[in-house]
């Protein structure tokens, strides 16, 4: 006899409350197969190889951000520079790239997009490091905190380029084109990135001492603290991560774009936010994961696509949007009601 | 007994002489106290008279502004709590320090998790922590499975959640910050007979509560605090709840 069949007040909870079926990703997997039947059903253009090829591209730059962006959240934080982080990364690693290409260095093969890709990622991980610090050690709010850093990387990548986009060059531009915006196995690379980025980060959430303590941080503070959990630590490491899922983002964007411009994701924040929390990260810190994230910025790029398809003004898309967020987190509240 | 640092040595844990200020705020002023091995010493106080920041600096959340804290004689400075822990003490604190958003185990065995490796990479052994918890359930004849999420469970089996964790730790000394201010009846009956089962397995205990009947039951000794001054510090064979109160509230001035 097993040990708590002993007692009569404790019964299993049924599996579709619990797990992944109770949380606000399993309604939101759901609406979006709904919305890509629909999609399908009304638009013989949706289910064409090219039209997926283009929502799956369009999709991973919001997903790949709303992976960096959905680690800060479970901590219970924000982050709102991820978009001007994007444009300063994407725009200081084109003009590396062409310093590099016009150095001794170019003789190395490859080093002209080595090393300007690995200065963009370290600039975007110091930029993260800055936000964190201030957060954890000076326990500044993070709304403020980001929203400052947020002008200043735009200021910043304004002032570098005087407005003017900055384009890849030198004798590893090919090179740098096959990584950003290349296909492996006939899919677009940034989405190969997304998927082994969220298998990753999958694992490192649920099974690691880091995503333990990364959870802990969000669910409560106090206790994390109370338990020798390094919560500063642990903090200053969500802003890098998400910082660098932005860079790494403005990067992919130049290579698709052929070019950086300065104004390069402005108000990317918003939308990687979004998908973030339509896709089940609580902004109270504590929830999400990367199947949420992905999800969430899945829905978006599908909504926005079939408005496209059926010759909706595109400035409805942003109104939907909103109405998406506020209904999602609407219906976990209701299941939470209900469950009480 | 006296050790080279002038504690005793056959105590387990002796504070000299602690003080602590918030400010202008004189939380704590030349307290000293002793706890022996496997001790239950019950800490009683009105509101604001210093017991919860007593408890803090013995768990290493912050430093006394003044005063030594030695353990088994020997000079120790808990600095984080951390450095606390790993000398054997541990707390519960008055709301448990528990994350809701976890499971039963992963709070058992927040900030000590067990893991496994694979190559250079390490990763959470959850079937090893489920069934330790398990077994740390078991000998609580706690109601409680692993892996349910504590955001879910009843008040009795939080405090399961946390006496488990101290369970796990082995600890010398276990503080309790008001263990049973906000439990049932039944509850408290089963939290003081956790703090005899610690007691029995040579765990000390500091208790804190405002609980007379409590502090009488399991206690061996009770010591008074009033406005951060220690003003008795007696055997409970020695005492009554009517002297306890009245050196509570001032009406006795000291025991
Ligand atoms: N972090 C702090 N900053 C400033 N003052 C503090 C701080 N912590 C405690 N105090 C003050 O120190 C004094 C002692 O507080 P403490 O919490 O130790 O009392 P207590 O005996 O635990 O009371 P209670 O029975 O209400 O829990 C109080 O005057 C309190 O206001
Ligand atoms: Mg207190």
């Amino acid at each position: 006899m097993s040990m708590t069949s002993e007692f009569t007040n404790i019964s299993r909870v049924s599996w579709h409350r619990r797990g992944f079926f109770a949380g606000q990703t399993a309604y939101m997997t759901l609406a979006f197969v709904i919305i890509c039947v629909l999609a399908a059903t009304f638009s013989g253009n949706f289910v064409t190889t090219g039209n997926l090829l283009n929502i799956s591209r369009n999709f991973s730059y919001i997903a790949l951000m709303s992976l960096g962006m959905t680690v800060v959240i479970v901590t219970g934080g924000i982050d709102l520079s991820v978009g001007s982080v994007c444009a300063l990364v994407a725009v200081c690693t084109m003009i590396a790239m062409r310093a590099v290409s016009n150095s001794s260095l170019a003789a190395i093969p490859y080093a002209t997009v080595v090393v300007p890709v690995v200065a963009g990622l370290l600039l975007a991980a110091a930029i993260g490091a800055v936000n964190g610090f201030f957060i954890a050690r000076l326990d500044l709010s993070p709304f403020v905190t980001t929203l400052g850093m947020l002008s200043i990387c735009r200021g910043l990548t304004y002032v570098i380029t005087q407005g003017r986009g900055q384009a890849p060059t030198g004798p590893g531009v090919q090179a740098f084109f096959a990584a950003t915006n290349g296909t492996i196995a006939g899919l677009p690379v940034p989405v190969v990135y997304v998927l082994v980025a969220a298998v990753v980060l999958g694992i490192a959430l649920h099974h690691t001492v880091w995503g333990r303590h990364l959870f802990a941080v969000g669910g409560s503070e106090p206790a994390a603290m109370r338990t020798g959990v390094r919560v500063s630590r642990v903090k200053i490491g969500a802003y890098v991560l998400c910082s660098l899922s932005a860079g790494a983002t403005g990067i992919l964007l130049a290579g698709w774009l052929g070019s950086a411009p300065a104004n390069l994701a402005s108000g990317y924040e918003l939308r990687v936010i979004a998908a973030s929390v339509i896709g089940g990260a609580n902004l109270a810190g504590g929830i999400g994961g990367p199947v949420g994230a992905v999800i969430g910025a899945a829905l978006i790029e599908v909504i926005r696509n079939s408005l496209v398809l059926g010759r909706v003004d595109a400035y409805w898309q942003d109104a939907l949007i909103g109405s998406i967020i506020i209904l999602a987190v609407l219906v976990d509240k209701l299941r939470g009601l209900q469950a009480k | 007994m006296e050790s080279p640092t002038g504690m005793p040595g056959h105590m387990l844990l002796s504070l000299r002489g602690i003080a602590k200020s918030f400010g202008a705020v004189r939380a704590l002023d030349g307290v000293d106290l002793d706890i022996g091995p496997a001790e239950v010493l019950g800490l009683m106080g009105d509101n604001g008279a210093g017991k919860s920041t007593l408890t803090k600096i013995v768990a290493g959340n912050f430093p006394p502004t003044e005063g030594q804290i030695a353990l088994g004689g020997t000079a120790m400075v808990f600095d984080r709590p951390a450095a606390a822990r790993d000398a054997g003490i541990e707390v519960m604190y008055q709301d448990l320090a528990i994350a809701e958003n976890l499971t039963a185990s992963a709070n058992i065995f927040l900030g000590r998790e067990m893991t496994r490796s694979f190559g250079p990479l390490r990763f959470l052994d959850h079937s090893g922590m489920n069934k330790r918890s398990a077994e740390l359930f078991r000998e609580l004849k706690s109601e409680t499975r692993s892996d349910d999420l504590v955001k879910q469970m009843s008040g009795g089996q939080r405090q399961a959640v946390a006496i488990a964790r101290t369970r796990l730790a082995k600890a010398k000394l276990v503080l309790m910050d008001e263990p049973t201010a906000a439990i049932s009846v039944r509850q408290v009956a089963e939290v003081l007979d956790l703090i005899r089962r610690l007691r029995d397995g040579g765990t000390a205990v500091m208790l804190i509560s405002h609980r007379m009947p409590d502090v009488f039951t399991v206690c061996d000794r009770i010591a008074v605090l009033r406005r951060g001054r220690k003003v008795a510090d007696k055997p409970v064979t020695a005492t009554s709840p009517e002297e306890i109160t009245g050196l509570i509230t001032g009406a006795i001035e000291t025991g």
